[in-house]
């Protein structure tokens, strides 16, 4: 699909991911494809989260939380990790893949690599063309 | 509590194929502790289930209702106006619950959405264990609080069998021999003249050989 423009989600740490949006502040480029929603930790993400996310139409999905050893709660972002691999495998058991959803751990410093997180999900995300629960609306909400 | 394990998803889809509308009954009783059956377990699998079937072209709707428990009747009669227009009930109750619902809703298609394993308890978050073989003949007391009709793996009531080595089951390195810890749990609390008593063959018609069990206490009956 030639104008695909895919919808992320993202659901970034309060203390981490969400402070590293300052890419925009550093007036880094990333495509406004993502959606940020703002978590207390990534240790709160959920499995019914994701699969909602999943089913409202995100074209991808990812969970970004602090860096592993640095959580601010000590073992969130462990938990993050699981539950997102659980939920990856629930989706690759009910056929629709796994590809579309990832988790990244990034500190809150680090606005580049938030913004090549970004980049590297969109473009996964268009190669992979829009989500089976995507609507033809394209981007728009 | 009843330890139970949710199927596969694949396999709860293919006993729904047919059906356009379910109805998805959670219980937050054991089912719940061991995150088999809980609210989160029934709204997660009535995602998995919604989604693969709109990518297969067939839509399902789903309801999804919790019930303090399955195995009593009234709060199964909670359900009566839920059940009317769905095709098919999926609980998530271990098999008690799938039966006390096919009860109640004679001539609705109920069918169970996890295997209902045993009777145990947690020994780790996210981890449960077998302690109790449900014998009706308990006889813990004897064996310093340590369950050999289910932990011993030939359920011996004499002590260990000669598959007992270095304090393991022959049957798995990380299984414990359960004659093992009887011992030496006996010998910490000064007891082992105890276990020279010899236990006599068990009672098994107490058990699952004298067919199904019932409990009763009139004392408690309300009519």
């Amino acid at each position: 699909m030639d104008n695909f423009e895919p919808k992320i989600v993202a659901f970034c740490c309060h203390y981490s991911a969400y402070s590293a949006d300052l890419a925009g502040s550093m007036r880094l480029q990333y495509p406004p494809n993502v959606r940020i929603i703002e978590l207390p930790c990534s240790g709160t993400i959920d499995h019914k989260v994701l699969l909602s996310a999943v089913e409202d139409g995100a074209d991808g999905i990812f969970v970004a939380g602090c860096m592993e050893g640095d959580c601010h709660f000590t073992r969130g972002n462990y938990r993050a990790k699981k539950r997102v691999e659980k939920v990856k495998e629930i989706l690759d058991e009910i056929g629709f893949g796994s590809d579309r959803l990832e988790m990244y751990n990034v500190s809150a410093d680090n606005g580049t690599r938030f913004a090549e997180i970004a980049n590297e999900m969109t473009e996964r995300i268009r190669s992979l063309g829009p989500s089976p629960f995507n609507k033809k609306e394209g981007d728009k909400n | 509590m009843i330890v139970a394990e949710q199927k596969p998803i694949k396999t709860i889809a293919d006993l729904i194929e047919d059906s356009n509308k379910v109805l998805l009954v959670g219980c937050s009783a054991c089912v719940a502790v061991c995150l088999a059956g809980g609210e989160k377990e029934t709204e997660v699998l009535a995602s998995a289930l919604r989604i693969k079937r709109k990518q297969e072209g067939k839509p399902l709707e789903t309801v999804t209702k919790m019930v303090t428990r399955q195995c009593d009747p009234e709060y199964i009669a909670t359900l009566d106006d839920s059940v009317e227009d769905v095709d098919t009930i999926i609980s998530l109750g271990c098999g008690v619950g799938v039966q006390y619902l096919a009860e109640r809703f004679y001539n609705k298609w109920v069918i169970p959405a996890l295997d209902t394993k045993f009777a145990g308890g947690s020994i780790e978050h996210g981890q449960w264990e077998e302690r109790c073989g449900l014998c009706g003949d308990c006889i813990l007391h004897r064996t310093g609080g340590i369950c050999p009709i289910i932990r011993c793996s030939k359920s011996l009531l004499n002590g260990p069998c000669g598959g007992s080595q270095d304090g393991k089951c022959e049957i798995n390195k990380d299984v414990p021999c359960a004659w093992h810890l009887i011992y030496e749990r006996m010998k910490s609390l000064g007891k082992l003249d105890k276990l020279l008593e010899i236990q006599p063959p068990k009672d098994w018609s107490r058990s699952r050989d004298g067919g199904p069990r019932k409990v009763t206490r009139e004392d408690v009956f309300i009519d």
